[in-house]
């Protein structure tokens, strides 16, 4: 390895010392508060060291890892997710009952796993990340091990994680046949020129099943709502960004390698995946009566979405993928910062008519919650808007028409369980007993800061979105021909 | 720049309305009616200045001449000839997506902007006492509603459009699901998801055309002039008018998709009926006009037939069940769907003559329903009730509204005197020479729209007074309308009748956009 390829992993490998760190601060017995710093340090460091970088890339460590442009962009979006996760992490678990400092450790570990995503090129590094997230989550999901819901979300995801890593296993090894490669490049080659490569097409239907369940696409949604509830709020929301951000990276990856939109066979999978999680999602949402669970079947919905803007496989569709996704995240990320400051230390703020009134009551986290929901609906002013605008723009450049009509038809539905939720916040309710001053004033106070912070961002996307747009194209130009 | 000021006033009005609210109530409501006098200022000055021919020469928005451009068939015959723009504002927005901010005002624009601020502002008065708590939330919504609506009128960039045209509903949909009345839940749904999805389908329409130009011209953008260059093939055309039509019939409301209106209206606060009907009706109307019939000539002309017989439709439906309410503000709400049906069959006539009509009537109707609506609200806030049932003989304790109500029943059902006979006249007129039969039966609707309107005053203040058990004459139920009302009705009364003994104004502000439509559609 030479120096320029050290520069361009240096923020993995500060990432991989993030939890070494932890764990060195646990043995010398450091406090929550230490660690909380310590780790927002770290990653600011990442931030640091990709701006650092960035004149280093696109450069090739071959034959696993490629850093270039799309890795860059994707690591950016899972550190700042981590980043206000982190944050909301600190309230969350020093209110409850375990020790919350080993947290961090899974926390940075499944970071890492899905980080080393972003910039794999090899199947080999592929399962290595994809590995050390899942197995990070099976702890993570099952971390307040006392309660029943925590330990059998745990339990669902470790079942049906393994199960998906054996189809994905399994879809490699089908591919490594057809193509005798690992390496993504290599598979391109390896591949006919003409004719259908029916082992190729057999791999890639079971590495989409895999995909599917990492996802969370219908029919492979069996698990979401469960863990959703189940897991603690932090990891909930990173399972919903975080972990989902690094596949749908390494999708993107694989298939722009391999020119997968030329096989008329995978396509029509991945439409009927992606048409399938419209409906089933939004359906699905609308008689919940938990916010969690309601985000899970939502996030099902969304993920259908963002295939649409797969499925092209230009430049259009990678970019409208990108931005669907930050703002996604954005808004998923003050939602659950919501639901984790009104969480008690018995249980979850999930249900529903915990959030009546919640605009009068708090006017700044419910009008965070009803911006959050506007823009999941995609309502213009907010991100979410713009997002799904650059989606339909990308699908219909492409004229795939049954997934943008079926696109637009279940937003209609989507839109009536987020208005149920919003008219809740808006309801008018006595006066409710004022809460008890936050244990944590700074890290409270903090959090409601970037819950601001982050509204504020769904709106400067969804009103101003050029800068955004045009660091997004000029970083995804930066790649190895 | 002016028409960023324009919409720019209304919505950081709206933002200082609810933040001075936090921390001093009572202030919402006059910065509030500041920004929409402010506003009116502006635009009577703009009136003042074109109406009057001193202005300078309209500006022409077109592109330069392309030569290499395909033309397209007969819409773009001369657009370099007489236009009828008035000002243009452009801004970069989005550039990579060819996304501009572009404001752009034509005497269509002008006379609609200034409806809008008028019942704006009699929207604001109207909700002055009526509304009592979390008001400067409340007028953030009406003003941003308001902003919404006037950026609809204004915008020629298509992207601009759409989001105008959503930013308009989710504030409507917060005055009727907080302020609403007792089945408010249920009315705000109704309404948000009814229009949404004619939205989203018109956003795909749109999208549609921003790919057909761009691959036709190689320049990708939204821009209104733009598009208008390009040709589309006709089953393209089809599609995607009707993706727009989806979005504006919805709006409008014709009839199979009117179900939304008579529950939002009747829910509403009195000041969102007002908008509703006055103005959110309208930008379905203008919506047709402005972009449904410049971008797809043949597909309307087939379609024509189809849509006055809609419209017909709309106005024996509408005026059958507004006969058949007994809440007084359902009856109002069923009356709009009858009235707008007669937009519809104007437009579609495709004809100066019915088209000046049309414009005519969206200011008609706006004002006589809008005050329509400030009635019922009135007699809401004395009564507490909007049961027909309950009421009744109120002419005795309040004989100045009833007099006043009197007028815009006679207005609304169309008497001469009053804008809504000349819109409705100039309708039928232009309508008939080609649709003789559908002029017929919709003249029999006008019987109709009498009975209504009589039954509506003989049940409300005229006939027997509702037994003291249902509704007790308290003070406050006998009490006629006060100096703030009188103006609020008195306003409108002028604008009603002024209308109605001098359109010629109106009708020479709209001419030229027009006769550049109509010019489309000559054989």
């Amino acid at each position: 390895m030479n120096e320029l390829q050290f520069q361009a992993l240096l923020p993995f490998i500060v990432l991989a010392a993030a939890s070494i760190l932890v764990i060195l601060s646990i043995a010398f017995g450091r406090s929550h508060t230490f660690i909380q710093v310590a780790g927002f340090g770290m990653m600011c460091l990442v931030v640091l060291a990709m701006w650092l970088v960035r004149d280093a890339l696109p450069r090739e460590i071959a034959p696993l890892l490629v850093v270039d442009g799309l890795g860059a962009l994707f690591t950016g979006l899972i550190i700042f997710s981590v980043l206000v996760i982190g944050l909301l992490s600190f309230i969350y678990f020093e209110e409850r009952e375990e020790n919350p400092k080993e947290y961090y450790i899974l926390l940075f570990l499944a970071t890492l796993g899905s980080a080393v995503l972003t910039i794999s090129r090899h199947f080999i590094s592929l399962f290595i990340g994809l590995e050390l997230l899942s197995v990070s989550l099976y702890a993570l999901i099952a971390y307040l091990r006392t309660r029943n819901n925590a330990v059998e979300a745990g339990m669902k995801y470790l079942m049906l994680a393994a199960l998906s890593s054996a189809f994905l296993l399994f879809g490699m090894a089908l591919i490594y046949l057809e193509t005798g490669s690992m390496e993504f490049t290599g598979i391109a080659r390896g591949l006919p020129s003409s004719g259908t490569p029916i082992l190729f097409i057999m791999g890639m239907g079971f590495l989409l099943v895999a995909i599917g369940f990492k996802l969370a696409l219908a029919p492979f949604h069996l698990w979401a709502a469960d863990v959703y509830q189940g897991a603690p709020s932090p990891v909930t929301v990173f399972i919903a960004t975080v972990s989902k951000t690094g596949v749908f990276a390494v999708l993107l990856r694989f298939a722009q390698a391999v020119h997968l939109q030329q096989y008329p066979a995978a396509m029509t999978i991945v439409v009927v995946i992606s048409v399938a999680s419209m409906i089933v999602g939004n359906l699905l949402a609308l008689q919940q009566q938990n916010i969690k669970r309601l985000l899970a079947y939502s996030s099902i919905a969304h993920f259908g979405y963002l295939l649409v803007a797969f499925l092209p496989g230009d430049a259009a569709g990678a970019e409208a993928g990108f931005f669907y996704l930050l703002a996604y995240s954005i808004t998923l990320l003050s939602a659950f910062g919501v639901i984790t400051l009104l969480s008690t230390r018995q249980e979850d703020a999930g249900d529903l008519s915990g959030y009546r009134g919640l605009f009068w009551r708090d006017p700044v986290m419910g009008a965070v919650l009803a911006v959050a929901l506007l823009s999941l609906a995609g309502i213009p002013l907010t991100a979410g808007f713009l997002g799904k605008f650059l989606v339909l723009g990308a699908g219909i450049g492409r004229q795939l028409w049954v997934p943008v009509i079926v696109l637009v038809l279940t937003s209609v539905i989507g839109l009536y369980f987020y208005l149920r939720v919003i008219s809740t916040l808006f309801e008018k309710m006595p006066p409710a007993p004022a809460r008890a001053r936050p244990l944590h004033p700074f890290f409270y106070y903090a959090t409601y800061a970037v819950l601001i912070l982050l509204m504020g961002l769904s709106f400067w996307l969804g009103t101003f979105p050029r800068p955004a747009i045009r660091e997004i194209e000029a970083l995804l130009n930066i790649r190895l021909l | 720049m002016i028409l960023v000021w324009i919409i720019g006033l209304l919505l950081c009005g709206g933002i200082l309305c609810w933040l001075t609210d936090t921390w001093k109530a009572g202030y919402a409501k006059w910065i509030a009616l500041a920004s929409v006098v402010a506003d009116g200022l502006i635009i009577s000055a703009l009136l003042v200045h074109f109406v009057t021919g001193t202005g300078p020469q309209a500006v022409s928005p077109y592109p330069a001449p392309q030569v290499t451009t395909p033309s397209a068939e007969p819409h773009a015959a001369s657009p370099h000839a007489a236009t009828p723009w008035l000002i243009d504002y452009r801004n970069t927005w989005i550039p990579s997506f060819g996304i501009s901010l572009r404001l752009s005002m034509d005497g269509l624009s002008l006379i609609l902007l200034s409806l809008t601020i008028f019942l704006g502002l009699l929207a604001v008065l109207s909700s002055w006492k009526e509304i009592s708590e979390r008001t400067g939330f409340f007028y953030f919504n009406l003003l941003w509603t308001l902003a919404g609506i006037a950026g609809v009128f204004l915008a020629t960039d298509l992207f601009l459009f759409y989001f105008f045209w959503e930013v308009m509903l989710v504030p409507m949909y917060l005055l009727i699901l907080i302020w609403g009345d007792s089945n408010r839940r249920y009315a705000a749904y109704k309404f948000f998801l009814f229009t949404q999805a004619g939205g989203l389908l018109m956003l795909l329409a749109i999208l549609a055309l921003y790919f057909i130009h761009g691959r036709q011209s190689g320049t990708y953008t939204f821009d209104y002039f733009a598009i208008l260059q390009s040709t589309l093939s006709p089953t393209a055309a089809r599609w995607i008018m009707l993706g727009f039509l989806a979005a504006f019939a919805v709006k409008l409301p014709v009839v199979p998709l009117h179900n939304w209106l008579p529950d939002a209206h009747s829910e509403a606060p009195t000041a969102g009926s007002i908008v509703l009907a006055g103005l959110l009706l309208k930008t379905g109307a203008y919506g047709i006009i402005r972009f449904v019939l410049p971008f797809f000539p043949q597909a309307s002309t087939a379609i024509a037939p189809w849509a006055m017989l809609a419209g017909v439709i709309s106005i024996v439906y509408g005026a059958l069940l507004a006969f058949a309410q007994t809440d007084l503000k359902r009856l109002i709400a069923y009356t709009s769907v009858s009235h707008m049906g007669f937009v519809l069959l104007g437009i579609f006539a495709m004809q100066e003559t019915a088209m000046q009509g049309v414009v005519i009537q969206l200011i008609a109707h706006g004002i006589s329903t809008g005050a329509l609506f400030a009635i019922a609200g009135m007699i809401k806030e004395r009564l507490h009730t909007r049961e027909l049932a309950r009421m009744g003989g109120l002419q005795t304790s309040m004989p100045a509204m009833g007099n006043l109500a009197m007028v815009f029943a006679m207005a609304s059902l169309g008497l001469p005197l009053f804008g809504n006979f000349i819109a409705e006249f100039l309708i039928l007129l232009g309508a008939f020479p080609q649709y003789a039969t559908l002029v017929v039966i919709a003249s029999t609707a006008l019987v109709f729209s009498a009975l209504y309107c009589l039954r509506m005053m003989m049940r409300v203040f005229f006939g027997p007074a509702a037994p003291p058990t249902i509704t007790p004459p308290t003070a406050s139920a006998q009490q006629d309308i006060d100096s703030r009302e009188w103006i609020i009705l008195g306003l409108l009364c002028v604008g009603i009748v002024l209308l109605g003994l001098y359109p010629q104004p109106v009708m020479d502000l709209a001419k030229e956009t027009i006769q550049q439509l109509t010019l489309n559609f000559r054989i």
